[in-house]
């Protein structure tokens, strides 16, 4: 217990560092100025979010080829995840466009293939949520999670690809791109504090998703012995 | 501040998404576990 609170109070640390870095010791952009500094958190935000469908990939094709159903918990969790940072990518993205381009949104190439990207992950979801039979609803959703998964490279060459309203990436993108010094060591604080408050909370949701699991096939053995299944919880009752 | 609305918009955005993810992962994991508690409950009274 003292060193799951020593931990979050680290973070938190951590986390107000990070923000106050980039709101007072990042330096202003020459043409944003000040709205700039959304950039600190949106890329971290993407950032966390590719790391996490690359762990659902990685765990799909670990439930494929080992059948284990840890490895379809470890996917749900960071597909969650990777959601959630994709929705705050998808937050912040506009709240930046709309002072700087005028407008809120644009069906570029990135920002549609962005938007598919998040839409894949909650039909993921979605589709766990049709299917019973836990082997079936893994497999199912393994492959699935698999495909989904190749969106992920095509947001990331979008903008290096085809022209688009989206900036030209700051970071690999060949001549011309880069940053100042500073506001890479801000960037790279940035991305450690969203990493450390996601990866505790995706541990959380891969313990949850082992609860779930063990509550259904209790629920199960419950059914079986029980004479009136109606005693027995259900799981709309989680 | 230029744009100060957008950035403080965007700043409380981040916080209030991570914060309402974490509370609802928190609030899910206490009430299976109090659920999964209930059911091993009746599955000992069951047996015995």
């Amino acid at each position: 217990m003292k060193g799951r609170i020593a931990f979050t109070l680290g973070v938190a640390a951590l986390v107000f560092f990070a923000g106050y870095a980039a709101l007072f010791i990042a330096p202003d952009e020459a043409t944003m100025h000040q709205i700039q500094r959304i950039f600190y958190f949106h890329l971290s935000a993407w950032m966390t979010s590719f790391a996490a469908f690359t762990l659902v990939f990685v765990s799909n094709i670990a439930y494929l080829s080992t059948r284990r159903l840890k490895w379809d918990c470890l996917g749900v969790a960071g597909a969650e995840v990777g959601i959630i940072c994709c929705s705050i990518g998808l937050i912040t993205g506009p709240l930046w466009a709309r002072p700087v381009w005028g407008i809120w949104w644009t069906w570029d190439a990135r920002l549609t293939t962005t938007f598919i990207l998040w839409l894949l992950y909650i039909a993921y979801l979605l589709l766990r949520g049709l299917l019973e039979d836990p082997q079936r609803r893994a497999s199912l959703s393994a492959v699935f999670g698999i495909f989904a998964f190749l969106d992920v490279p095509l947001v990331y060459v979008s903008n290096r690809l085809w022209r688009t309203q989206h900036p030209q990436p700051v970071l690999a993108g060949g001549a011309g791109s880069g940053l100042d010094p500073t506001m890479a060591k801000v960037l790279l604080l940035c991305v450690i504090s969203i990493f450390a408050i996601m990866v505790p909370v995706l541990i959380d949701r891969y313990r949850l998703e082992r609860m779930r699991r063990e509550f259904d096939e209790l629920r199960l053995e419950a059914e079986n012995r029980a004479p009136d299944p109606h005693l027995v919880p259900t799981k709309g009752a989680i | 501040m230029r744009d100060f609305q957008f950035l403080f918009a965007a700043w409380m955005a981040v916080w209030a998404v991570f914060l309402a993810y974490e509370l609802s992962v928190a609030r899910r994991m206490s009430q299976l576990r109090d659920e999964l508690e209930r059911l091993k409950q009746q599955l000992r009274e069951g047996s015995s």
